[in-house]
C-alpha cells in the first residue's frame, strides 16, 4: 500500500482563509446564528462566461478546487471527488419556488441543471477537461469522508496518484429558515467565542468549500500524510471509545499515540456530549482543538478540520484560538479528527505529519 | 485474470413490477409500464408519460410496518423495499455478523415532501418532521434502519443518472480493498415535481412512449424505481456455500467534459468508460454477449452512445443491444441498478430483452437495436449508464468469476 | 421593430446574466451563438421560455429555435410577425 500525502489545499469560510500564506493570525469573531463565507474575488479566478449561471456554492467550489490545484503545483488531477451534504441549494429552492409560485408555467432549465448535487465534480472537469473518474457523495455530516476514503483507496491501491477532493455546501435562504423552524438553528445569536457556552440546543448555520489534492507521491511543500478515516451511520455514546481504540489498532496505534484531537463541538447542548465523552475521557491527556466556532457547522464543515489538521502539520504551530484544553505539545506528530452530527453520521480520520 | 465480485442477492420495484419475478415475467412478455401520471397533481399530465409505481405511499408505509410518526419520503420507501428483497435472497439472517456496508443512490431524496410542504412548513407546524428527509443521506439513513445496518459504513452517491452504477462499483472496489465483507449497493428514485418539470424546460420530455436509438426519437419518459444487490466477498461465498446469482466483472467511470448536460458527439465519456471496465475485466471486447444500453431516447443520449458503442467494438462487431428504459422509463439515480438487475436476469435466462417501440433506424449509424425477445447463450453483459456532468459508468457482469 | 431589438438586448442580457455585457455592445446581426454572444444550448431553452412568455410564442421542437435565435435582427423580425403579445 502508498502512503498518501496532502499536496495542496483551498478553503473558502467564514475566515480568511482562502489566502494559502495566512494560518489564522487574524480571526473573525461573529455573533448571530447564520454566518456566510468571506468571499474571495471570484473574478479572479472564474472567467464571466463559466460564471454567469453558478450560484455561490458553484463559484465557492471551483474556485477552492483551483486555489488547491495551483497550491499542489499541478496542472491537473486523475479524479475529481466531492461531498456535499445537501448539494446545490440555492438553485433547488429557487426552481422550485418558481415551479410552485408560477404553477409549473415558465419554467427555465438553469437552475434545474444547476441542483443537481455533482454540479461542482462536473464543473471542475469541465474547467480542467479531466475525463477522469468523478464522483460524488451526498451523505449527511459524512459526505467529504466518503469521498476522502474514497480517494484514499485509490491511490493507496496506486490506480491513480493525484486526486481532488472537497467538500461543499452554500447556504439557501428557504433551507436556513425552515431549519430554525425545528431548531436545528440555534434561535439566539452567540458569539463565536462563546460557542461551547452556549448551553441551548442547535448550532450556527454555515456554508464553505474546503478542496485538497491528494497523492501517492510526497514533495517538499506536502503537508500531511493522510493514515486513514472511517464512517459509522450510528454509533452510541457508549460505544464511541471502543469504535475508537478498534479504530486505531487497525492502523496499529493507541490513544497514547494521538498528539492532537480535533474536536467537531458545535455548542448543541444536545449533542456536544459526544465529544465530552472523549475530552473528559480517554483522551484527558492529550491537546484538544476545536473549529467550528471559526467556520460554523454545515454538512460538510469537516472539509474545514481537514483543512486545519493539513495546516496546524505543516506549520507545526497551533493558533490559540483552536485551543480546548491547556495542554501543549512539544511539535505535532499524530491527529485525529472525530465528528458526528445530530449524533449520526460519525467519522475519525487519521493525520501524521511528514 | 481479475476476479469478479460475487453478487449473492437483489432485489427491485419499478413500473413493471414489485419484485424480481414481477419484472422479469413483463420483460419476457413486453409489458411495458409506462402510462399516465397518476400520483402527481401536474399541469403536464396530458403532455408526458411516466414509468409510476402502483402504490401509494400510505401502501408503502404499509408493507414496510411504518408508525404514523415516521418521516420516510417515497424514496427511501422503495429503496428499503428493493434492500430488504435483496437480503432476503442473499439469505442473510444477521446482517451486522460481518462488515456490513450500505451504499445506496439517489438524485431526489426526500424532493417529494419537499415540494409538498415547500411553504407550509412555514405556515404550520404538522409536517415539518419531513424537514430533516429532504436531504438524499437520510433516504439511504432510512434504508440502513431498515436492514439493521449498524455501526458501519453507509453513504450515498448522486452522479446523476449514472448513480446507481457508481454505487455498485464503489460496493465492489470496498470489497477488492477488503474494506467491506459484503455491501449492499444500489438506488431509488421517486417521481417529483421537480424532475418532471426540470426535465420538461430541458424540452427531453417525449409526449408518448419512448422510442429508444429510433430516428424519430421524441425524447424521455421519466420513471421510478429501486433495485439492490448484495455484494460478497470471496471468504463470505466459500464460508457460507453461497449460490451466486452472477459476478461483477469490471467497472468503469469517466467524465466526457464536454458539456453540462449534453453528451458529446462521438461519445469520449461513454467510450472511456467502457474501455475502463473492459481492462478491469480484462476481457476483449468480443467477449461482450449483450449490451443493456443506456439508451434513453433522448436524441442527444442515443447518438452519443451509438457513436460509442462504435468506437469500442467497431461498426460492424456491436454486440446485441437494447435499452429497457421503453419498459420502465427513465428512472434517473436508480437507473443503473434497475438494469444491473436485467443484465443479471438475462445472464441467467440466457435471454436477451428487446429494445420495444423501435421502427426506424437512426440514419448517422448501422446501428440496429436488439426487438424482439432473444434467446442466446450469455456470459457477458455490460450495462451503461451516462449522465449530467458528463458521468459516464459502465458495469460489466459475468456468468463465471 | 428598433423597439423590439433594444427590448431583446435588455431581456437577453437579463435573462442570460450576461452582467458584464451593455446593450451597445451586442450588434443587431452579431451572431448570438458560437463566435458571437457564445450563448449554447441551455441559453437555447432560456430564449425558447422567453419568447413564450413575453410575446405568446410556443416552439414545440429545440431546433426550431436554431434559424430564430441567428441574431437579435431574426428573432426581432419573428418575434413582429408571430408574437401575441
Amino acid at each position: 500500500m502508498k502512503k498518501v500525502y496532502i499536496n495542496g489545499v483551498g478553503s473558502i469560510s467564514t475566515q480568511r482563509t482562502f489566502d494559502n500564506k495566512a494560518f489564522l493570525e487574524e480571526v473573525i469573531v461573529y455573533e448571530d446564528n447564520v454566518i456566510t463565507v468571506v468571499d474571495p474575488n471570484y473574478k479572479d479566478y472564474i472567467p464571466p462566461a463559466a460564471a454567469r449561471r453558478m450560484a455561490k456554492g458553484i463559484k465557492m467550489g471551483m474556485v477552492a478546487s483551483k486555489i488547491a490545484l495551483a497550491d499542489s503545483g499541478l496542472e491537473n488531477v486523475d479524479a475529481v471527488i466531492t461531498g456535499t451534504g445537501l448539494g446545490c441549494t440555492i438553485d433547488s429552492e429557487k426552481f422550485l419556488g418558481k415551479l410552485i409560485d408560477n404553477k409549473e408555467e415558465y419554467l427555465t432549465p438553469t437552475s434545474f441543471i444547476q441542483s443537481t448535487h455533482n454540479t461542482v465534480a462536473g464543473q471542475i472537469a469541465l474547467g480542467l477537461g479531466c475525463k477522469g473518474y468523478n464522483f460524488t457523495y451526498v451523505h449527511a455530516s459524512i459526505s467529504f469522508e466518503s469521498a476522502l476514503l474514497d480517494a484514499l483507496s485509490q491511490l493507496q491501491n496506486d490506480e491513480e496518484n493525484n486526486i481532488l477532493i472537497g467538500g461543499i455546501d452554500e447556504s439557501g435562504e428557504q433551507t436556513i429558515k425552515i431549519h430554525k423552524l425545528i431548531h436545528h438553528v440555534k434561535k439566539e445569536a452567540v458569539k463565536s467565542t462563546e460557542l461551547l457556552n452556549s448551553g441551548t440546543e442547535g448550532a450556527i448555520f454555515s456554508e464553505g468549500a474546503n478542496f485538497f489534492v491528494l497523492s501517492n507521491k510526497k514533495q517538499q511543500n506536502s503537508y500531511a500524510e493522510i493514515i486513514a478515516t472511517e464512517t459509522f451511520n450510528t454509533l452510541s455514546k457508549e460505544n464511541l471509545p471502543l469504535a475508537i481504540t478498534s479504530f486505531l489498532k487497525e492502523n496499529k496505534m493507541d490513544i497514547a499515540d494521538i498528539d492532537t484531537l480535533i474536536l467537531g463541538n458545535n455548542g448543541d447542548i444536545s449533542y456536544d456530549p459526544y465529544y465530552h465523552i472523549l475530552s473528559e475521557g480517554s483522551f484527558k491527556n492529550t491537546q484538544q482543538l476545536y473549529y467550528k466556532h471559526l467556520c460554523g457547522e454545515f454538512f460538510t464543515a469537516t472539509s474545514f478540520g481537514f483543512w486545519l489538521a493539513s495546516k496546524l502539520l505543516k506549520t507545526q504551530t497551533v493558533p490559540e484560538v483552536v485551543k480546548l484544553n491547556d495542554l501543549n505539545n512539544n511539535g505535532i506528530g499524530t491527529v485525529l479528527l472525530y465528528n458526528q452530527y445530530r449524533g449520526e453520521n460519525h467519522s475519525f480520520t487519521l493525520f501524521q505529519k511528514c | 485474470m481479475n476476479k469478479g465480485i460475487a453478487i449473492t442477492g437483489m432485489g427491485i420495484i419499478s413500473a413493471i413490477g414489485n419484485n424480481v419475478a414481477e419484472n422479469h415475467a413483463s420483460l419476457i412478455n413486453g409489458r411495458k409500464g409506462i402510462s399516465r401520471i397518476s400520483k402527481i397533481d401536474t399541469i403536464h399530465k396530458d403532455a408526458i408519460m411516466v414509468g409510476e409505481i402502483d402504490f401509494t405511499n400510505q401502501e408503502l408505509e404499509g408493507h414496510l410496518g411504518l408508525s404514523p410518526e415516521n418521516n420516510y419520503c417515497r424514496t427511501a420507501m422503495l429503496g428499503a423495499i428493493a434492500a430488504k428483497q435483496a437480503v432476503a435472497e442473499a439469505n442473510i439472517h444477521d446482517i451486522n455478523a460481518h462488515k456490513t456496508g450500505l451504499v445506496s443512490a439517489t438524485s431526489v431524496g426526500g424532493m417529494d415532501m419537499t415540494e409538498k410542504y415547500f411553504y407550509d412548513y412555514i405556515e404550520q407546524d404538522t409536517h415539518r418532521k419531513y424537514i430533516e428527509a429532504h436531504h438524499a443521506g437520510d433516504s439511504t439513513q432510512k434504508i440502513a434502519e431498515q436492514l439493521g445496518i449498524e455501526q458501519s459504513l453507509v453513504t450515498t452517491i448522486s452522479t446523476a443518472c449514472s448513480s446507481a452504477a457508481n454505487s455498485i462499483m464503489l460496493g465492489a472496489r470496498l470489497i477488492k480493498s477488503g474494506k467491506l465483507d459484503r455491501v449492499i449497493v444500489g438506488g431509488a428514485d421517486c417521481l417529483s415535481k421537480f424532475t418532471i418539470n426540470g426535465f420538461k424546460t430541458l424540452m427531453i420530455l417525449s409526449d408518448t412512449y419512448n422510442t429508444p436509438f429510433d430516428e424519430n426519437r421524441k425524447g424521455l419518459n421519466l420513471g421510478e424505481a429501486a433495485a439492490f444487490l448484495v455484494l460478497e466477498s470471496e471468504t463470505l461465498v466459500k464460508a457460507g456455500n453461497k449460490k451466486v446469482l452472477s459476478y461483477l466483472k469490471g467497472y468503469g467511470n469517466a467524465n466526457d467534459a464536454y458539456h453540462q448536460t449534453a453528451s458529446s458527439e462521438n461519445g469520449d465519456g461513454a467510450t472511456l468508460a467502457m474501455e475502463k471496465a473492459l481492462r478491469i475485466a480484462n476481457i476483449n471486447p468480443r467477449e461482450i454477449d449483450y449490451i443493456n444500453a443506456h439508451g434513453t431516447a433522448t436524441a442527444n443520449n442515443d447518438l452519443s452512445e451509438g457513436r460509442a458503442f462504435i468506437r469500442v467494438f467497431g461498426e460492424n462487431n456491436v454486440p446485441d443491444f437494447s435499452s429497457t428504459k421503453a419498459y420502465t422509463g427513465h428512472t434517473l439515480a436508480a437507473a443503473g441498478s434497475i438494469e444491473a438487475v436485467y443484465s443479471i436476469l438475462a445472464l441467467q435466462n440466457n435471454t436477451i430483452y428487446p429494445n420495444l417501440n423501435f421502427k426506424t433506424q437512426m440514419k448517422e449509424f448501422q446501428l440496429r437495436p436488439q426487438t424482439e425477445l432473444k434467446e442466446k447463450e450469455l456470459n457477458t453483459v455490460l450495462s451503461n449508464s451516462l449522465g449530467f456532468g458528463g458521468n459516464c459508468s459502465t458495469l460489466i457482469f459475468s456468468k463465471n468469476a | 421593430m428598433g423597439n423590439i431589438k433594444l427590448e431583446l438586448k435588455e431581456k437577453i442580457i437579463e435573462q442570460l446574466n450576461l452582467e458584464d455585457m451593455t446593450v451597445d455592445e451586442i450588434a443587431d446581426k452579431d451572431p448570438l451563438f458560437g463566435e458571437g454572444l457564445g450563448l449554447d444550448s441551455i441559453d437555447a431553452l432560456e430564449l425558447i421560455v422567453m419568447l413564450d412568455k413575453d410575446y405568446g410564442i410556443k416552439l414545440a421542437d429545440p431546433k426550431e429555435g436554431k434559424k430564430i435565435f441567428e441574431s437579435i435582427e431574426t428573432m426581432a423580425a419573428y418575434i413582429t410577425e408571430h408574437g401575441k403579445k
